[in-house]
């Protein structure tokens, strides 16, 4: 038996950049009120929600993910070339041959980065850099870029009151580097597909396929629905408040890190009951800064930590090298949690 | 030991003063969550959380949405209580 070289990597792995793209338009949710029976209070009371951005035609999945991924590289001080890897988690890129990693990569002007996709719903993000960090430490990649985007407006069922208000769109990506200190904690994931049900789509694009009109939802007007994420508000909510708060203690607990030596909570920015809810939960110290992006973004899945997070930092109100507890969960039902070190 | 239907309402009355800030006397049998409490659906499952510890007890999702009055939760956890 041949002897196999060792793969030498970096000792440890770090985000050394942020950065975010949102769509130019702005929806408040006045405009969500033309197609659901609603009102603005109740949509504010229930999600926190109170405007969203929507991507027009020329705002897409690659184009949205090079914005967020040249502010990403700039702060990172790094050059695309030097990125070996691009992941990209999404679950609303609508050709799935070839991948749009690769299209990303080489619009960024890498040199051939590997690159892929990866479909682990809102926590694709935390999947992403679990990913990053251990091609880092491994040694297959110095440098890897992780996106996070999502057009969840396409995917979203305007008529139904309890989904419409909830998703928009945007792109969010870092740069995970060589570090000589631990900067990323182990992370926490998982799966509970006996839960597929709660959040899913409402029918598969092979039904399409069968031609089969009478199989699939129609909208008022009788015209046939494209697909959109359905979910069991209560079942999720309780899921992402109690599982994930045990979640996000186990990651602290992981990472070493009291709730004393917090300084952010960037959890997916899914609705904000269940953010005040988690933090109550955790009992996390009042001096914690948290992410609220959702009020003003609107729930953008896998690009939702990413975007909050450069959010923070853009506005002071957190700073580079304070220490994070990020925390993704979504459809599959899966999640993903790490503490990090903020770029 | 088995809690009795006051020391359920008394315990739920707590739980929903804790999460809606509603007076504990408003709390009664009769009490819809939703029309009389002000607690939403989202709420509600926080108060269902915190019953289950409290009266040891498991009030899967697809039960919650029956219980609409106090009365119904109260009668729920009676019957269900380990």
């Amino acid at each position: 038996m041949s002897k196999i070289k060792a793969p030498k990597g970096a000792p440890f792995a770090r985000i050394l950049g942020v950065g975010g793209y949102r769509p130019v338009r702005v929806v408040p949710n006045e405009v969500i009120l033309e197609t659901i029976d609603s009102s603005d209070e109740w949509i504010r009371s229930r999600s926190g929600i109170e405007t969203r951005h929507w991507a027009s035609d020329e705002e897409t999945v690659a184009a949205m993910s090079i914005e967020a991924s040249g502010k990403a590289i700039a702060d990172a001080g790094i050059a695309a070339e030097q990125i070996g890897a691009v992941v990209v988690a999404t679950v609303s890129h609508f050709s799935q041959t070839p991948a749009i990693a690769t299209e990303i990569a080489d619009k960024l002007g890498t040199n051939k980065a590997a690159a892929f996709d990866i479909s682990a719903g809102c926590a694709g993000f935390g999947y992403g850099l679990t990913l990053a960090k251990g091609m880092i430490v491994e040694g297959s990649a110095e440098y890897v870029l992780v996106i996070g985007v999502e057009r969840l407006s396409d995917l979203t069922d305007l008529e139904d009151r309890a989904t419409a208000f909830l998703f928009g769109d945007g792109a969010g990506a870092v740069v995970v580097g060589p570090s000589e200190e631990p900067h990323i904690g182990p992370t926490v994931w998982g799966s509970e597909g006996d839960k597929a049900g709660t959040i899913k789509q409402t029918v598969p694009w092979d039904r399409f396929k069968v031609g089969d009109v009478s199989a699939l939802p129609l909208d008022s007007k009788g015209e046939i629905k494209f697909p959109a994420i359905t979910q069991e508000g209560q079942a999720v909510f309780r899921w992402a408040v109690f599982e994930m708060a045990k979640v996000a203690q186990q990651a602290l607990d992981a990472a070493g890190i009291s709730p004393d030596d917090l300084d952010v909570f960037i959890p997916h920015q899914a609705n904000e009951r269940i953010i005040d809810s988690m933090v109550k939960t955790l009992k996390l110290p009042g001096h914690v800064t948290v992410a609220r992006d959702v009020r003003t973004t609107g729930n953008t899945s896998a690009a939702s930590i990413p975007l909050a997070m450069e959010r923070l930092l853009a506005t002071g109100e957190a700073k580079s090298g304070d220490t994070a507890l990020v925390i993704g969960f979504g459809a599959g039902l899966v999640y993903a949690a790490t503490v990090v070190t903020l770029p | 030991m088995a809690a009795t239907q006051e020391e359920i309402v008394e315990g739920l009355a707590e739980i929903v003063n804790e999460i809606a800030g509603i007076p504990t006397e408003d709390v009664q049998l009769d009490k819809s969550f939703t029309d009389d409490l002000d607690v939403d659906s989202l709420s509600m499952v926080e108060v269902v959380v915190a019953a289950e510890e409290r009266f040891d007890v498991k009030i899967p999702d697809d039960d919650v949405k029956n219980l609409k009055t106090v009365g119904d939760a109260t009668n729920y956890i009676l019957k269900n209580q380990a």
